[in-house]
């Protein structure tokens, strides 16, 4: 666990660079994570996403990749377009949130 | 007469039968329990069907020889459930099953349709899967007499049950090709979704080196979108396409179809269940075991068995009125063959990942750790032989079911 100061916000954060205090997020935040991640700008179709993630997490971890394939209609090639490489834990960065369970 | 309902026989709802049938009163309450299926499969063994170390009647057994007497068995499919009414419908005759407590124990199972194109023409041609008997017979019947080529190992989807087995299967293949002769004309892919060999940090890395060693070329982050076998290349998302002569697939796992019916379940049927009371987390009377939980362990025998510990004591408070208080802590350990008669092992829970040093048993330990060695093949050797006497019955094993830290090395 470490502290951290992202777009001017102090955050605290785990090893592998997920926000672990949902409530220490914003968008500019968000935008700032975004960036490290090499996502230059956030898209109203990136906002549906991060905002299902947000409003369905449970325990402050993020959802599964089905879980928001079937939350917003979007498909798992979409979602890997929106966010490359691995969608549910860019996604989790980005949201403030924790890496979803279910990964062991 | 109340009524004490498990679904699904196969280990976790097996080993609560037995628990069960010893500690209720059987005036007062009657056990019943519903499965699809008259035959009990050791599925650890199948990872050894393919390469003939196993033949198909070392892994089956017929499910009623492991189930004790006074516990009522309806061998039919469940069709759904309505915890609401507290009653479950088969399939069979739609006979409707009321009860006061139920036990969900219905596993997972195996769903290449997930995969566009898995189930296509080359399905047990060239593409096999070996987490089910007749994939795994089939496997072996192919491997025979293949000349040779190249040979993917891919892992559709995170969870899977037994995440270690696919690297057994790697291990096994490489040595199973040498001792052939023929190591020189296979070439071994292994791709996963997973950054590394496997999900624990220091457990990939040990890993990892021995794929290395091995020669097996790892694939890592590979989300496989679809497989086009008139071409005989699986793509991933990110553009990624890879050449296969025989491609070995762990599909994507889902739920039973009985939760998926029911809509009780998450996005992959998997039912929500509180990490250590093993309880529903919507229904009171309702508890989950094994494979069918939503929980962050891993999906295995050997954890079914430590859950099975702390289900009984909290089921058997609930009857007396009393809140769950046993907690289960995502105790898993594994044996992971390694080929040429090793293998390694690993214990581990939700918090400590697996790590080095030894792990004592009274009479049989201690085993190596993170390591590789002959004692931990006999290991996996004896644990079919505690899985048909000792696991399924309910009886007391050499292992707690908390984990230990002793003679872990941090
Ligand atoms: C290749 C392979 C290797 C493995 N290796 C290991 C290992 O080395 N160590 C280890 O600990 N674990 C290992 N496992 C995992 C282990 O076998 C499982 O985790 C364990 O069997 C889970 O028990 P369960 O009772 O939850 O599910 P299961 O044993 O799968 O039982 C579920 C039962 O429910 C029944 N059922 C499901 N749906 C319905 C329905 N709708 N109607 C009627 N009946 C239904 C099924 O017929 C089945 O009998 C391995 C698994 C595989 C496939």
């Amino acid at each position: 666990m470490s502290n951290k100061v992202i777009a001017g916000v102090p955050v605290q954060v785990n090893a592998e660079g997920f926000m672990t205090n949902p409530a220490e997020w914003t968008k500019d935040v968000a935008i700032e994570i975004a960036r490290e991640e090499g996502l230059p700008e956030l898209t109203d179709a990136h906002w549906k996403v991060i905002d299902f993630c947000r409003s369905t997490s449970e325990d402050g971890k993020s959802p599964t990749l089905r879980t928001i394939t079937n939350g917003t209609g979007l498909t798992t090639k979409e979602l890997f377009a929106l966010f490359p490489k691995g969608p549910a834990k860019k996604v989790a960065k980005i949201a403030g949130l924790g890496k979803p369970e279910g990964c062991v | 007469m109340k009524t004490f309902l498990i679904l699904g026989a196969g280990t976790a709802g097996t080993m609560m039968a037995n628990k069960l049938a010893h500690h209720l009163d059987q005036s007062e309450w009657r056990i019943l329990i519903v499965d699809k299926d008259e035959t009990h499969y050791y599925q650890p063994g199948f990872l050894f069907i393919p390469f003939g170390i196993y033949g198909p009647d070392d892994v089956r057994r017929a499910k009623r020889r492991y189930l004790p007497q006074g516990v009522e068995v309806i061998f039919s499919g469940i069709e759904r459930i309505e915890p609401d009414a507290q009653r479950v419908i088969l399939t069979r005759n739609s006979q409707v099953v009321y009860y006061d407590q139920l036990i969900i124990a219905t596993g997972t199972r195996i769903v290449p349709e997930e995969t566009p194109g898995l189930k296509d023409a080359g399905w047990r041609q060239n593409v096999f899967d070996f987490y089910t008997f007749d994939g795994a017979v089939a496997l072996s019947k192919f491997l025979r007499r293949w000349p040779g080529g190249r040979v993917v190992v891919n892992v559709a989807e995170m969870p899977i049950k037994c995440p270690v087995a696919p690297l057994e299967f790697l291990f096994l293949a490489h040595a199973f090709f040498h001792e052939r002769g023929m190591r020189d004309k296979v070439e071994i892919v292994y791709a996963t979704p997973l950054p590394g060999a496997f999900t624990k940090p220091r457990t990939a890395a040990v890993m990892g080196d021995m794929l290395k060693d091995r020669g097996i070329h790892l694939e890592s982050e590979f989300n496989i979108s679809e497989v086009d076998n008139t071409r005989q290349v699986v793509s991933s998302y990110d553009g990624r396409e890879l050449n296969y002569d025989l491609l070995v697939t762990i599909p994507v796992h889902m739920g039973s179809t009985a939760i998926q019916n029911s809509g009780i379940g998450d996005a992959l049927h998997f039912v929500p269940t509180d990490k250590q009371s093993l309880q529903s987390k919507k229904w009171p009377n309702v508890w989950v075991i094994g494979d069918a939980t939503n929980l962050p362990s891993s999906k295995a025998g050997s954890v079914a068995h430590f859950e099975a510990d702390i289900l009984i004591e909290n089921v058997l408070r609930a009857i007396d009125g009393l809140p769950p208080s046993a907690c289960f802590d995502g105790h898993a350990n594994c044996f992971i063959e390694s080929g040429f008669g090793k293998g390694f092992l690993i214990d581990f829970n939700y918090d400590t990942e697996p790590l080095p040093g030894k792990f004592p048993m009274p009479g049989v330990g201690p085993f190596d750790l993170l390591k590789e060695s002959e004692a931990n093949h006999w290991g996996k050797v004896m644990f079919r032989w505690m899985y048909w006497n000792l696991l399924l019955r309910g009886a007391e094993l050499p292992f707690e079911s908390q984990m230990s830290m002793v003679g872990k090395v941090r």
